[in-house]
């Protein structure tokens, strides 16, 4: 079963080279167990550019995320784990080594 | 004919949660589950009137819920089975730590009150899962619609499925807090029945107190060793014994020191008294129901108020601060601090505590009671007022304005 981790933050600053170095550690589990599929971490929000093909002219680009709010998605890990209670024990870990709060969310109907 | 409803309401009781628990072992779906063993009740009201009650009803029921849950799966079976099975309630953990538990009833229980949940939903998803109440009678309760209640016991089934919230009984290691967040389940639901609030409510709800009880006997029959369970049990028998006693029959609140001692549930007190001795000689250090327990002990084995044991009192405070540094348990030391060193050192304990509960209402009611029995009767009114405006239990508001208009 797949979960996705987003990492959720409220300040424009990046990790501290501490909280590199401890989500690094926190990498190096998640692969040794089996639990890794992904991760990442995002630029700025006002990096982002929102795109809209759903009418039938050209594509519309919009600078800046789509939504503005205080707390915005700063990086992610999807990783695999057999039921939540295992997704929230390696959610708190990660929360723990990247000092950020995080949110943890089933795949839709991913099966092994 | 009327024997046969009692027959039935009997065993709803004795083995509703037994047949959910099984079926959503067998089927993997608390949906399933919850569906097959409405019907298989609702077959109970239609044939056992006619037919008589069955030699063995629980092997009956879980034989005709297995039945009806089965003919559902046939139905649905167009559905992806893959898609089903990997969305099935399961536990991959076959070399369970404890093996002495092994209730599916108990996995049922932890799975409701899984910490992913918020709390209202693990209260309603217990009440009808374990307790096997309608969503209308747990609407009825927490004074919701029932649209509402139904939507939230919909979703909460829907994200244990979803999120594969595991059937099954935490570790040795998680145990301890996945139990106190039963436990504290159970509390809630006692606490609402005890103190009801809402202008329209009975001001005790029996029918609340009563479940509470009885899914706390449930849980210290599957773990008969555990000490929190068997204080929290022996905490509501000894609160649910001065029921009667504590409303008047003018619908006010009774305090401890006016009621009729006579009308306490004697059968109640002694099993209460019974499971605080029990804890008591393991020599283990208590929990923090096992010391509440105990400290409604002393009081239900006073024959007077003024025979209360009060330096015990405050000594189990004293006790259940060092595990809980909470400003109410502060407030409540302090209501006994008043009996042994007078109020005005209670009153400078309780005005301590200003800031973190100036919203609650027994904060000032404890205060408003203090000032009067100083005589500074200015004040008294003040906090009585403040009280009466902060409380929502009808017996506690008539209570308090009865109180304030005696001032003198």
């Amino acid at each position: 079963m797949h979960y996705m981790i987003s990492v959720i933050h409220d300040a424009a600053s990046l990790a501290t080279e501490d909280e590199m170095a401890a989500i690094d550690v926190f990498n190096d589990r998640l692969n040794a167990d089996g639990h890794w599929v992904f991760a990442g971490g995002l630029a700025s929000p006002t990096s982002a550019t929102v795109i809209d093909n759903r009418g039938s002219g050209e594509a519309l680009f919009t600078d800046g995320p789509f939504v503005e709010t205080k707390e915005y998605l700063a990086g992610f890990w999807v990783i695999e784990a057999p039921d939540l209670d295992a997704a929230l024990k390696l959610a708190a870990e990660g929360s723990k080594a990247c000092n950020r709060k995080v949110e943890v969310r089933p795949f839709l109907g991913v099966a092994e | 004919m009327i024997d046969v409803r009692e027959a039935i309401t009997q065993v709803h009781h004795e083995e509703w949660a037994r047949v959910v628990a099984a079926l959503t072992r067998r089927f993997g779906d608390l949906d399933i589950a919850e569906e097959a063993a409405a019907e298989a009740f609702a077959t109970a009201v239609e044939r056992w009137p006619a037919d008589g009650v069955p030699p063995n009803p629980g092997a009956w029921l879980t034989t005709t819920a297995n039945r009806k849950a089965i003919d559902r799966i046939r139905r649905e079976s167009k559905r992806d089975e893959k898609q089903r099975e990997a969305q099935m309630l399961y536990d991959d953990d076959p070399s369970e730590p404890l093996s002495a538990i092994h209730d599916d009833r108990l996995r049922l229980i932890f799975t409701c009150c899984h910490p992913a949940l918020a709390m209202e939903t693990r209260v309603a998803l217990t009440l009808r899962m374990v307790g096997g109440l309608t969503v209308r009678e747990i609407a009825r309760a927490f004074l919701v619609q029932e649209t509402a209640m139904e939507r939230r016991i919909t979703r909460a089934k829907a994200k244990i499925k979803e999120a594969r919230i595991p059937y099954r009984v935490p570790s040795a290691e998680d145990l301890p807090s996945r139990l106190s967040g039963v436990l504290a389940v159970l509390f809630l639901v006692f606490n609402e029945g005890y103190l009801a609030s809402g202008p329209d409510t009975d001001p005790v709800r029996h029918d609340l107190t009563a479940e509470a009880i009885r899914l706390t006997r449930l849980i210290r029959g599957l773990m008969p060793q555990d000490g929190e369970v068997a204080g929290l049990l022996a905490l509501m028998l000894l609160i649910e014994a001065r029921r009667t006693a504590r409303v008047s029959a003018g619908g006010e609140l009774v305090t401890l020191d006016e009621q009729d001692r006579g009308a306490w549930d004697a059968a109640m007190v002694a099993e209460g008294h019974r499971l605080v001795r029990e804890r008591l000689a393991t020599g283990v250090a208590p929990g923090r129901y096992q010391i509440l327990a105990a400290i409604n002990a002393v009081h239900t084995s006073a024959r007077e108020m003024r025979d209360t044991d009060w330096s015990q009192v405050v000594a189990l405070y004293d006790q259940l601060v060092r595990l809980d540094s909470s400003p109410i348990v502060a407030l409540n030391r302090a209501v006994a601090v008043a009996e042994l060193d007078g109020p005005e050192v209670a009153l400078a304990a309780v005005d301590h505590l200003a800031d973190k509960l100036a919203g609650y209402h027994a904060y000032h009611a404890t205060r408003a009671d203090l000032l009067r029995r100083l005589g500074r009767s200015r004040d008294s009114r003040a906090a009585y007022d403040k009280a009466i405006e902060l409380a929502a239990n009808t017996a506690e508001i008539a209570y308090l304005t009865r109180r304030r208009d005696q001032l003198v």
